[in-house]
């Protein structure tokens, strides 16, 4: 295929999926009130609030978020300089590489008017964006064993980091098999010598090999200093003005040092074809993945970023989902809201990811996807839950998300879908526990001896103030705190935990401070529930099975 | 005296209630009290339900960085206060737990140990800077304003566990609001529920603590009710925490001590909240 057409499909690829994306900002629903905002009345939110951000004074907070949080990533620089330099060395490195030597039919002649691949600085220039961007791959790959994986964790990542290496480094050894290729020196005396003296051929042939390092294939044996000479003055007349020594392409030049075997084995044609195709179809497939892999945050975080800038100019209800959407994609999974998760301690011990806001926005993700077929898994809606609504996530997110809306809609989505946490009215029977009983529980409950010294003299019950607003405990409660008490002296523990009583108790602990057998009853009902939830947690459907309770939310 | 704590805002404060805290460092900074405000987690107290594991790991490592801070903790909310006491009782009494909560902890360098001092806001003013104290920089008396004190349960109960005072006959806090000039009522539910454990899971019921207590207080002339925490000030000023679904107010104005304390010293409204306004017109 001619290489324009395959570049124009890639290209093609690559600006549909980005529309694509940007599209599916305006048509997501996320959070209950997304549903009667159809993507109409979104675009025209967008629209108005693009107006009042250009036409207002909150432009200067823009501009200025874009040139130090999007093109200087400023955010990164303060927290995180290792980051930073990888990032500033991929992006501006690729970008450089992109415009100045992908296009430089198009766009290099327009900025150096006497532009030429093989002159100064722009051999060495290839070279050292080359070798920039190949060092921030390594930062990248160096953070992430560092770090235990943060971020690039998905095939998907990995191959895009793989393929930019790949058309880095066949571009560098393209340029090196071109400095070494006799076939491409023959073509080029025939194209701006245009001389077939073979003489003269020879001497321009010694001279490059001893000055240029193109490789002798035709001459098995060594030049004489006349030839050299002689050679020196054609290369003046016919090669200067367009060709710098290319030792200054500082890793070219040396590994066609090494490639000269290769060559041998290979021919100059093939290996000059085989490395152009590996170059060139490697660049179309990185631009093709670029708006379905992580990359796309390229073009999906600055956009948050400067949203968050915009503040009270950005903040229309109708673009609330559209934002929303937007910052799924512009999260870059950078860990930074995990390390400063207020319940992240707590996560160590459930040992549900989700808590976590960095995978609980995955999941989010997954579920919104999927959203019309079934129901949220049982351990997002746990990790949402769980959530303090600290909203210390938001404060650290260097992609300028609001978390905090995010989590907040979500558990709206979550409640809708019915799918309600902790809003439990029983406790799953103990036949349907697929794991032992809860560790680090005191035991208090499974003791007798917690019982014993209860005499049932009803003290807990009458002090209770659920109790005591309840007209009729029997129909509201099922069970007192002194009758559950009692059904655990006769170690009767399911038919006690299948009260309501264990589930509205408001943890007051008067019935224990008040108890005048020192009966620890109110942290026996927090045992229970401890319990209750623990038969639940392995459990899928624990969550799905519990109709939504008008609740608070 | 003390006058540096390591301050434990709670997660709700900033988002939902900002006005307790900076009217608390309002008030502190006053007295001269510096608060450090290094990065802590969730007390644990909302995990308490579903697992007293995790519920105690979350306490101790703030426990944890306090003791190598070398610094008491002081904490606003009562129910953050009682976890953090309650999660220390609990690592005293089973060994088990502790050294779980130690190995998970040794990631970090931090270990717990008994004997780390937790303050409640109450404490702090009561006790850690005094009432006679207290009492000598108000500026603005409360002209004997019949005010109802609602103390919570997780800083009161088990008295033993968290020990803010006698859990059955309290006066801290009524010796506070004496102090401003106030005169605290004599309530029967003085001491009971606010209702907001169960707001989530029981509205109906949650709702009914609260309007009974309101109810009391009224009964009882009180024309305000003080609270010193975070949970039950959000309760009785029906703050809620899902945008577009307001929560039911009691039916009478709820205040922070820290803001009544604070328009009693004659601070800046400003740091105070939108509470203080009225409390001019109910003189």
């Amino acid at each position: 295929m001619q290489p324009f057409i395959l570049a124009t499909i890639a290209l093609g690829i690559c600006l549909a999926g980005t529309l694509w994306r940007i599209g599916r900002w305006f048509w997501s629903d996320i959070g209950p009130e997304s549903l009667s905002l159809p993507t109409k009345r979104r675009m025209r939110a967008a629209r108005q609030t693009l107006w009042r951000v250009f036409s207002g004074r909150r432009l200067f907070k823009v501009v200025g978020a874009f040139q130090w949080e999007v093109l200087l990533l400023g955010h990164l620089l303060r927290r995180h300089p290792l980051r930073w330099a990888a990032h500033m060395l991929i992006g501006y490195g690729l970008l450089t590489l992109i415009l100045f030597h992908a296009l430089d039919d198009w766009i290099t002649p327009l900025v150096f008017s006497d532009y030429e691949p093989t002159l100064n600085p722009f051999r060495w220039l290839r070279n050292l964006l080359g070798a920039l961007v190949l060092m921030g791959v390594l930062a990248t790959v160096v953070r992430h064993f560092r770090q235990a994986g943060e971020a690039f964790r998905t095939p998907g990542d990995r191959l895009l980091l793989v393929l930019i290496v790949v058309v880095v480094l066949s571009g560098v050894l393209l340029e090196s098999a071109r400095i070494l290729s006799p076939a491409v020196f023959d073509a080029m005396v025939e194209d701006y010598m245009g001389d077939d003296d073979p003489e003269a051929v020879a001497a321009l042939q010694a001279y490059w090999a001893a000055e240029f390092g193109a490789w002798r294939a035709r001459s098995g044996t060594g030049f004489s200093g006349e030839q050299i000479k002689t050679g020196a003055s054609i290369h003046e007349t016919f090669c200067a003005a367009c060709h710098d020594r290319p030792q200054s392409a500082f890793l070219s030049y040396p590994l066609s040092r090494l490639m000269k075997p290769l060559m041998a084995v290979a021919g100059d044609h093939r290996l000059n074809q085989w490395l152009w195709n590996v170059h060139f179809w490697a660049t179309c497939l990185a631009l093709a993945c670029l708006p379905f892999s992580k990359l796309f945050h390229f073009i999906a975080t600055p956009i948050s970023i400067m949203v968050r800038a915009a503040g009270p100019a950005a903040a229309h209800p109708a673009l609330q989902p559209v934002r929303r959407a937007l910052a799924l994609d512009a999260c870059t999974h950078c860990g930074m809201c995990s390390q400063h998760c207020s319940v992240a301690p707590i996560y160590k011990v459930l040992g549900n990811p989700n808590i976590l806001p960095a995978e609980k926005l995955k999941g989010i993700k997954r579920f919104q996807t999927h959203r019309k077929q079934s129901l949220p898994k049982a351990t997002l809606v746990e990790g949402s839950f769980i959530c303090t609504l600290c909203g210390r996530c938001t404060q650290w997110c260097p992609s300028g998300i609001d978390l905090q809306d995010l989590w907040q809609a979500s558990r709206k989505d979550m409640i809708q879908s019915g799918a309600a946490p902790l809003r439990r009215r029983s406790a799953p029977p103990l036949q349907t526990a697929l794991v032992p009983p809860a560790p680090a529980s005191l035991g208090l409950s499974d003791r007798p001896e917690t019982f014993w010294a209860c005499v049932q003299c009803t003290t807990c019950t009458s002090v209770c103030p659920v109790v005591a607003v309840s007209e009729d405990p029997q129909r509201d409660l099922g069970l007192t705190p002194q009758q559950i008490m009692n059904l655990m002296r006769l170690q009767l523990k399911e038919q006690a935990m299948d009260s309501r009583m264990l589930w509205d108790c408001v943890t007051c602990y008067k019935c224990q401070e008040h108890c005048p057998q020192d009966v620890k009853v109110a942290d026996v009902l927090y045992e229970l529930r401890n319990e209750a939830w623990h038969r639940g947690a392995r459990s899928d459907q624990r969550a799905a099975n519990q109709p939504p309770h008008g609740s608070s939310f | 005296m003390q006058t540096a704590y390591l301050y434990f805002p709670g997660c709700k404060l900033s988002p939902f209630l900002s006005q307790y805290d900076t009217s608390t460092r309002a008030v502190l900074d006053a007295f001269g009290i510096q608060l450090d405000d290094t990065e802590l987690n969730c007390c644990g107290y909302p995990v308490r339900h579903q697992s007293l594991r995790a519920s105690v790991l979350a306490a101790a490592r703030n426990l944890a960085i306090a003791d190598r801070m070398g610094l008491p903790v002081l904490i606003p909310c009562q129910c953050c206060y009682g976890n953090l006491k309650q999660a220390a009782y609990w690592l005293a009494q089973n060994a088990e737990l502790c050294d779980f909560v130690n190995g998970e902890l040794a990631a970090e360098g931090l270990r717990w140990h008994a004997g780390i001092a937790v303050r409640h806001l109450l404490s702090v003013l009561a006790e850690d800077i005094g009432i006679e104290r207290v009492q000598a920089r108000v500026s603005r008396p409360l002209h004997a304003l019949p005010v109802a004190v609602h103390y919570g349960c997780h800083a009161l109960r088990p008295g033993h566990v968290v020990q803010l005072d006698n859990p059955l006959a309290p006066t801290i806090f009524e010796n506070l609001m004496s102090a401003l000039g106030a005169a605290p009522v004599e309530w029967p539910l003085r001491l009971e529920c606010c209702g907001h454990p169960v707001r989530d899971n029981n509205p109906p019921l949650a709702a009914k603590l609260m309007n009974q207590k309101c109810e009391d207080a009224r009964a009882a002339g009180a024309r305000i009710l003080v609270t010193a925490c975070t949970y039950c000030q959000m309760q009785f000023a029906g703050i809620s925490e899902t945008p577009g679904h307001p929560e039911q107010a009691g039916d009478l104005p709820a205040i922070l001590v820290s803001q009544l304390l604070g328009w009693a010293m004659g601070l800046p409204d400003d740091r105070l909240g939108d509470e203080v306004q009225s409390l001019g017109a109910l003189l």
